[in-house]
């Protein structure tokens, strides 16, 4: 194990690498061009290949065909580079290939600006590109979490066939922390992916291999669409990933993801030391999104949704209590960060003090 | 130097486009008056002894329905 | 001795389901031809992006990706990049490749990736019925130029081969017709061309294709091929526009 300092971008590159992956294509926007600039220094050192795409939408097509051949890889970007990359996504969806994407999100929408914030919460989990699909997306909060979920992402995405997202932002993405890392790829449980039969790479010694998308007969692709359903509740079943903090006695829930849940924990121990029990849910799969972490709300008198947007994960927790226990909301946006001190203020006026 | 060739058409494939009679240099394909399976008025040859084995209903031929086998002389 | 024309492997026995005349069927074959002839049906990756050929894994024996409408340069350099040994070619249509498509074709080029892109020019968008493309002509009739295209409203049409030129990394460009015999072997010598130059790792290469639409063009097979012949060889000129040394 060694103990490196590293910036949140590098990490992912660092983590990509660490599990094989070799191929990245990607296009320069702001706050995440790190991520292209370490892989374009380090991948082609890995004996891999790194392509600065002439826009979003080549690199996802790129992607898409690298991923044909059974090989891993991945992209990454920034909201308005995620947004062109929707089509390309519904289709490696559809096709049911591995890879993995970063959005290191800022703010939005439109041009927005270059500052951090999580407004692009409903672009990962509720679809983005066109029809039935699910992205499994993971939202580290450290830049040790962004090392080790996107060797995770590599993992789940070979395992289901399935694209998966980082989903950080601009904060974490430049913050600079001592990660981690293990010495070797032999110890490292994500290292290697399964056999891929299914892959493009010429039909020598065995029949072609296809692979589509378009299924002109309903019938067939009513069962395609079908099919894809029930991995996704295999999904569900196996991967909800949550962190749950000084949750057991608490009787305010605050319910925060990324660089905003630091914040909300912040707030938590602060609310803690004046007596207030308070405890954070911090779910690290926002898809599949950890409702089982709202099972018991037995002592609980509010919930408290902390984001850097104007409400999307709410939406997801309000599904998850379904009306037992009030949710209530404090965002910021724009860039703007949350400040614990107004957190607490929050969990105050919850707690009715 | 007689040679010999034979052209299949694939009745049920061809699609009536009228191309290899067009292009046939001797004449010896038209369109049939009867349908085929799915509607089309396909190719038939109506003189094989004059075909020459040149091959251009084969090349211009859009479904790939058109054999030419092409038998030197003295062969069977 | 005997020798027999006919349906080359490559090829699946499926009827294609393309309109009666469509040239798709003459180029899927020459495409299947040259592949058999060069042994390259083993190492073959095709990419088919939308367009009347998205069915292509029906009518070819090989491995094939379909890829999203214009983006099938960029899905086939992301399989060469990975398989770079593997033979991998695109086969686009006029309004996938020069319209949608024209920032990854562009691009493709000029990072001199090793594929081959088979062009479909017939001068409009068939899948979806007619509609201008840009290599539409002047004063052509179509769904969306009802009254004929109008250069003051909708531009000139666009010589993909004399675009792509002043690109290094594009090697071989040219185009060639495939409306009667002699044109449809002179085709199939320019894709063989093509595919040597990829096989020979010398850059990037495309073939036009001069191609009929008879349905779209509202007209019969036999009168699309005269009218390829009268109206777009003067807009499109035959030829090599672009080539190396040493490869035939």
């Amino acid at each position: 194990m060694s103990r490196v300092l590293m910036k949140g971008n590098d990490a992912i590159g660092a983590g990509a690498i660490a599990v094989n992956c070799r191929y990245y294509y990607g296009y320069p926007i702001t706050p995440q061009n790190e991520i292209g600039e370490y892989m374009a220094r380090e991948l082609p050192r890995a004996g891999g290949v790194f392509i600065q795409a002439e826009s979003e939408v080549a690199a996802i097509n790129m992607v898409y065909g690298t991923s044909a051949t059974g090989a891993r890889v991945m992209t990454s970007s920034s909201g308005p580079g995620i947004s062109l990359k929707m089509e390309g996504i519904s289709y490696i969806a559809a096709a049911e290939l591995p890879c993995v994407i970063a959005n290191i999100m800022r703010g939005g929408p439109g041009l927005g600006n270059i500052a951090p914030s999580q407004s692009d919460y409903f672009q990962a989990t509720k679809g983005g590109g066109h029809g039935d699909y699910r992205l499994i997306v993971l939202a580290p909060s450290s830049v040790q979490e962004i090392y080790d979920f996107t060797r995770i992402a590599f993992y789940l995405a070979d395992k289901y066939r399935n694209p998966a997202v980082i989903l950080g932002d601009g904060f974490l993405g430049q913050m600079m922390e001592v990660v981690e890392i293990l010495d070797s790829e032999a110890d490292d449980d994500y290292a290697t992916g399964p056999e891929k039969p299914w892959a493009t790479t010429g039909c020598e010694g065995r029949e072609k291999n296809v692979i589509n998308t378009l299924l002109m007969e309903p019938d067939q692709l009513e069962a395609h669409n079908w099919k894809l359903n029930r991995k996704y509740r295999q999904i569900a079943e196996n991967e909800k990933r949550v962190v749950m903090y000084r949750t057991e006695d608490a009787e305010i829930l605050v319910v925060s993801f990324g660089i905003a849940a630091r914040i909300s924990r912040e707030a938590v121990d602060m609310a803690r030391s004046e007596g207030i029990k308070a405890g954070l849910i911090r779910p690290i799969t926002l898809w599949p999104f950890p409702d089982h972490a709202f099972n018991d709300l037995d002592s609980v008198k509010g919930i408290l949704t902390v984001e850097m947007n104007t409400g999307q994960m709410l939406e997801d927790v309000r599904l998850s209590v379904n009306g037992r226990v009030p949710v209530e909301f404090y965002g910021r946006t724009g860039g703007n960060l949350p400040d614990s001190k107004d957190v607490l203020e929050e969990i105050k006026k919850i707690g009715g003090v | 130097m007689a040679v010999k060739a034979k052209v299949k058409i694939f009745r049920e494939k061809c699609k009536g486009c009228g191309l290899c009679v067009k292009f046939c240099p001797r004449g010896i394909l038209e369109l049939d008056k009867k349908i085929n399976i799915q509607g089309y008025n396909p190719a038939i040859v109506i003189d094989e002894d004059k075909c020459s084995g040149c091959g251009f209903c084969f090349l211009v031929c859009p479904d790939v329905g058109i054999e030419v086998e092409k038998l030197e002389e003295g062969s069977k | 001795m005997s020798t027999v024309l006919k349906k080359t492997r490559s090829l699946e026995d499926a009827a294609l389901h393309y309109c009666p005349g469509c040239s798709h069927g003459v180029v899927h074959r020459l495409v299947g031809e040259a592949i058999d002839e060069m042994d390259l049906r083993e190492q073959t990756v095709g990419i088919a992006p939308v367009g009347c050929s998205v069915f292509l894994d029906a009518y070819f024996d090989f491995d094939i990706i379909q890829a999203a409408h214009g983006r099938a340069p960029a899905v086939a350099t992301g399989v060469k990049r990975a398989l770079p040994d593997r033979f991998v070619f695109t086969y686009q249509g006029d309004g996938d490749l020069a319209s949608i498509g024209m920032g990854e074709l562009v691009h493709a080029a000029a990072r001199g990736e090793r594929i081959t892109i088979i062009f479909i020019n017939n001068t409009n968008y068939g899948m979806t019925g007619g509609q201008m493309a840009p290599t539409t002509l002047e004063n052509q009739v179509t769904t969306t130029t009802p009254e004929g295209r109008e250069a003051r409203l909708s531009g000139y049409p666009i010589r993909v081969p004399e675009l792509l030129c002043s690109l290094q990394g594009a090697v071989y460009l040219s185009r060639v017709s495939v409306h009667n015999p002699k044109n449809i072997n002179k085709a199939k010598k320019s894709i063989k061309k093509a595919f040597q130059v990829q096989r020979d790792g010398l850059g990037f290469s495309l073939v036009e294709i001069l191609s009929v639409c008879p349905t779209n063009w509202r007209m019969n097979p036999v009168q699309s091929i005269q009218w390829l012949e009268e109206n777009m060889i003067e807009v499109y000129p035959l030829g090599e526009l672009k080539t190396v040394q040493g490869v035939s």
